[in-house]
């Protein structure tokens, strides 16, 4: 992580536009990104499954596995930690993650360019 | 050893030599020439009289092709010439370097005046059943010539034809060979209550015929007389071993190729399997000690040592609805032995064990009426009582338990599988059924000791864990009952109260099932949202790109001209790939997900709704046109088809149903590769369960016959809730049937017989699902909030997700296949 630049903050959508334990895709700067409300708080990484290369993490089921919380691909049902991004089932394979926060009932989400 | 093997016989015997032959001679050594007589394959011929239940003949098919394995069928040795080594059929020769006998037996006809009349027949191959069902069409009366066990499947046979039907046998009491006089009179106030008239201790002096040269009666050896239009001799068998004979081999004092203990004739490049072989002097008329010989000789052409082990003639058999089992030294021959019997005229349970004279070993035994005490039973002979006499004959056999048995029992006696074995299987890793059935082939054959193998794996410690993920511990059953009676209709307060963590894809969708076949309101509705599946979540169906199809309901598969031309409008101004289904029904592929409503607005307008190919639910009931059209349908099966699928729409369950119905038996809508087919009958339907295509295909079983359209729809709906309630995580009805103990007739007792007296609770929830359907498309595009889901970007609406792009095909748009696909475990990642 200490090569990471991290852009500015973009307000996405008010927080109850969120359903509760689901996901969203948001476009933030050309980067489409799944946006999460569970109970352990607001999650932002890439949309896009790495295994299948289709944009469709965000309507994964999220749950939580050896109390991580963690989403699962709708395709093939891979599951990623949504703190790290680190896939659980695959070694070596690991989407993005984000930043996701709210600020006034407003949720918001700032890129990271890690690499 | 190597070269040209003969095999002449095709029967099951046969058939086993030749597959235990190619497991053990993987390279092909020996080239095989099987020479059959009828003009099928080997088939089951233990389960002959299914075919009067319905079974068709491909269901009794047990010939596996195998590399390197001529099969010649309707081609009959005709002579053996032991000199030049040449086995002469009517079409030519076949030389051999090793020649297998497995020629079996024929019905033995006594030499009774008028045994050659028309309407006499014997009771030995599909053909001959085949010609029984054909004359018996239009008769009235018929009369069976022998009151053993093949006797009284073919009296059976004739009352489901139809026929009023008495039984003749020369012995004092029925299956005189298997039961004890005690026995026999339990058996037959079963078989007299079935409306089978029995006439024990007479014998048939002459058959004779009627005005029309036919045969009309049985004359009895006490005068009487029977009327019968109708007659099966079912007098006993005799090797067929008049090729050996003639050939020169020598047979055994009461007939068959006589053998030695590794079943090889005097001739020692002759070999003889099966009923046809007399093992050191005796034929056996069982399966079991035929598949043993034929695994002997399958074992010395590879160069082995096997020798007969000794017949095992326990036979445990279901007899016109009665359980009736023989073990061992059933009739009490030992010197000293000692009798303990049972007899419970409430139940009408008949057993007795026969015991060691110091009744610490257990002998043989006869059980009738119950009995669920045999497998353990039968492999304790020879060694100590498992448990006290009385526990073991209490009905339900409640004390026996396979734990208790020693490692030298057999287990399994079709396969000679002993508990060693099965503890060794254990061992090697094997932690289910399944696993040692693979593993040891116990439980293959006739899958009466499959309970003793769950008793095994208990005794040995093996916990089959029935946890559904890591935050339920128990399974989807279990939590299903929970659910139920607690009330419990929300995931958080289910896994706060039964659970851990937060739930995942594996426990979500499966509550989210269990509450909908509760009846939970719509599927969408608050928490339960969350819990679905995209699937579901979207109700529509993902595809590989991040789009979605579309499958209205056309129920039957009928559609309006009209309807048709709205779907294809609907696929032509939304630029859909447009596929027909196996379901007889139309995919429409590449929405994306803020298409959907729009696309389902213009679907529910015309009157379509929701065909649930998102849903682990009821998909399609498929249907042949039936008898409005087609000149050979005897039902409205379309109309049937319609029915089911309407009352079935919408209703969730741990895996996806199919379902069909056929018009006629020629089974256009092949209805017994569905979870339920029916087909329909002269008088009505019949009932087939269990059925599915996919990675392993699996014919339905026939599961009621002849049933009227009400009862019918009553047992369906029994079986469906039944199954909703029971059934594993995406376990198929044929998984679920399978894994259930006691199976088929379990099922049946349970949805027919009302076994658990949870019937009226089955049909209540059923009429709850039928009266509470609502089209879920319908009620989304009425819903506000529902509808806000189906966006491409929370905040960016107006913008189609760019990923999805088509390229066309064929006139038809489909994905664009430019994705680089990730090589899973190599690191691709940006750390």
């Amino acid at each position: 992580m200490n090569s990471t630049t991290t852009l500015d903050w973009t307000t996405i959508c008010p927080l109850d536009r969120l359903e509760p334990d689901r996901g969203v895709a948001a476009l933030v700067d050309g980067v489409q990104v799944a946006l999460f409300r569970t109970a352990d708080g607001l999650f932002a990484i890439d949309n896009r499954d790495p295994v299948s290369g289709a944009y469709v993490l965000s309507r994964g089921i999220v749950g939580s596995r050896g109390g991580v919380p963690t989403v699962a691909s709708p395709l093939h049902k891979q599951v990623y930690d949504l703190h790290t991004g680190r896939c659980l089932d695959l070694p070596g394979v690991a989407v993005a993650r984000h930043d996701a926060r709210c600020r006034d009932g407003l949720v918001e989400v700032r890129l990271r360019r890690e690499g | 050893m190597s070269g040209d093997l003969v095999v002449i016989g095709n029967g099951m015997v046969g058939q086993r030599f030749v597959d235990a032959l190619r497991a053990r001679d993987p390279q092909g050594r020996w080239r095989v020439t099987v020479l059959g007589e009828e003009s099928r394959a080997a088939y089951d011929r233990v389960r002959l009289s299914a075919f009067f239940d319905g079974v068709s003949e491909s269901d009794l098919n047990l010939h596996t092709p195998h590399d390197g394995v001529r099969v010649r069928l309707g081609e009959p040795a005709t002579a053996i010439d032991r000199d030049r080594r040449v086995v002469t059929t009517a079409v030519g020769e076949y030389h051999y370097d090793a020649l297998v006998l497995a020629t079996g037996s024929y019905a033995f006809v006594p030499p009774v005046p008028g045994a050659e009349l028309p309407g006499v027949f014997v009771y030995r191959t599909l053909d001959d059943l085949a010609a029984i069902r054909a004359y018996a069409d239009g008769r009235r009366v018929g009369a069976v010539i022998g009151g053993g066990l093949l006797g009284l499947e073919a009296a059976n046979a004739l009352r489901l034809l139809g026929l009023s039907t008495d039984v003749v046998e020369f012995a004092p009491r029925l299956m005189p060979v298997q039961v004890d006089q005690a026995g026999g009179a339990m058996l037959r106030r079963y078989v007299e209550e079935l409306g089978v008239r029995t006439h024990l201790g007479v014998a048939t002096t002459a058959i004779r015929p009627g005005p029309d040269g036919a045969v009309a009666a049985l004359e009895l050896s006490d005068g009487s007389a029977v009327d019968a239009e109708l007659v099966v001799v079912a007098a006993g068998i005799r090797p067929r071993d008049e090729l050996a004979r003639t050939a020169g081999l020598p047979t055994g004092p009461r007939g068959g190729v006589l053998v030695d203990g590794t079943c090889r004739t005097a001739d020692e490049r002759i070999w003889a399997v099966g009923e046809c072989a007399a093992v050191d002097g005796t034929c056996h008329g069982l399966v079991a000690p035929g598949y043993a010989t034929a695994e002997v000789v399958a074992d010395r052409l590879v160069g082995g040592a096997a020798t007969f082990p000794g017949a095992d003639t326990a036979t445990k058999l279901k007899l016109l609805g009665v359980d009736v089992a023989s073990f061992g030294d059933a009739h009490g021959t030992t010197p000293g032995c000692l009798d303990v019997t049972f007899t419970d005229p409430a139940t009408r349970a008949y057993a007795k064990l026969v015991l060691s004279d110091d009744a610490h070993t257990l002998l043989g035994g006869v059980l009738v009426g119950d009995a669920s005490a045999y497998p353990t039973l039968r492999a304790s002979v020879g060694g100590p009582l498992p448990a006290a006499p009385l526990a073991l004959l209490a009905p339900d056999g409640g004390g026996a338990d396979a734990g208790a048995l020693p490692a030298t029992a057999q287990v399994c006696s079709c396969n000679a599988v002993t508990r060693g074995d099965v503890d060794a299987a254990i061992a090697d890793g094997c932690a289910d059924v399944p696993a040692l059935k693979a593993c040891t082939r116990a439980g293959t054959s006739c899958g009466s000791c499959v309970p003793m193998l769950k008793q095994l794996l208990d005794a040995a410690g093996v916990a089959q864990s029935t946890a559904l993920c890591e935050h339920f511990d128990v399974s989807r059953r279990e939590l299903f009952e929970i659910v139920q009676v607690r009330g419990i209709r929300t995931f958080s307060r289910l896994v706060a109260e039964h659970g851990r963590g937060r739930g995942c894809d594996i426990c979500k969708p499966v509550v989210a099932s269990i509450l909908a076949s509760l009846g939970s309101g719509h599927v969408l509705d608050g928490e339960q949202a969350s819990l679905q599946d995209t699937n579901d979540h979207f109700l529509a169906n993902l595809q590989r790109d991040g789009s979605y199809s579309v499958v209205p309901r056309i129920p039957g598969g009928e559609i309006t001209p009209e309807k048709l031309i709205v779907i294809g409008e609907v696929a032509r101004d939304f630029q859909l790939y447009t596929k027909i289904t196996g379901g007889q029904r139309i995919d429409l592929f590449g929405a994306r997900v803020e298409q959907l409503p729009l696309i389902w607005r213009r679907l529910v307008d015309a009157g379509f709704e929701s065909g649930h190919a998102y849903g682990k639910a009821l998909r399609t009931v498929k249907s042949c046109v039936g008898e409005t059209w087609c000149r050979y349908g005897v039902q409205d099966s379309v109309g049937l088809a319609v029915a089911l699928e309407l009352r079935y729409r919408g209703l969730r369950a741990p895996h996806k149903i199919k379902s069909a119905v056929s018009g006629c038996a020629r089974e256009c809508a092949e209805a017994r590769s569905k979870d339920f087919g029916i087909i329909a009958t002269e008088t009505g339907w019949n009932l087939y369960v269990g059925g599915n295509g996919g990675f392993r295909p699996r014919h339905a079983d026939l599961f009621a016959t002849d049933l009227s359209t009400e009862v019918l729809i009553r047992l369906i709906d029994r079986f469906l809730m039944y199954y909703i309630r029971t059934a594993d995580r995406l376990q198929r009805t044929a998984g679920w049937i399978e894994a259930m103990d006691g199976g088929l007739d379990h099922l049946r007792a349970v949805i027919v017989d009302d076994s658990l007296g949870l019937c009226a609770d089955l049909d209540a929830a059923m009429a709850r699902h039928v009266s509470s359907y609502s089209d879920e498309w319908r009620d989304v595009l009425d819903d506000p909030d529902r509808l806000r889901r189906y966006t491409s970007f929370v905040n960016a609406p107006d913008v189609p997700d760019p990923s999805i792009t088509f390229a066309l095909e064929r006139g038809q748009p489909v994905p664009v296949r430019d994705r680089q696909p990730v090589a899973l475990g190599l690191p691709e990642v940006r750390r």
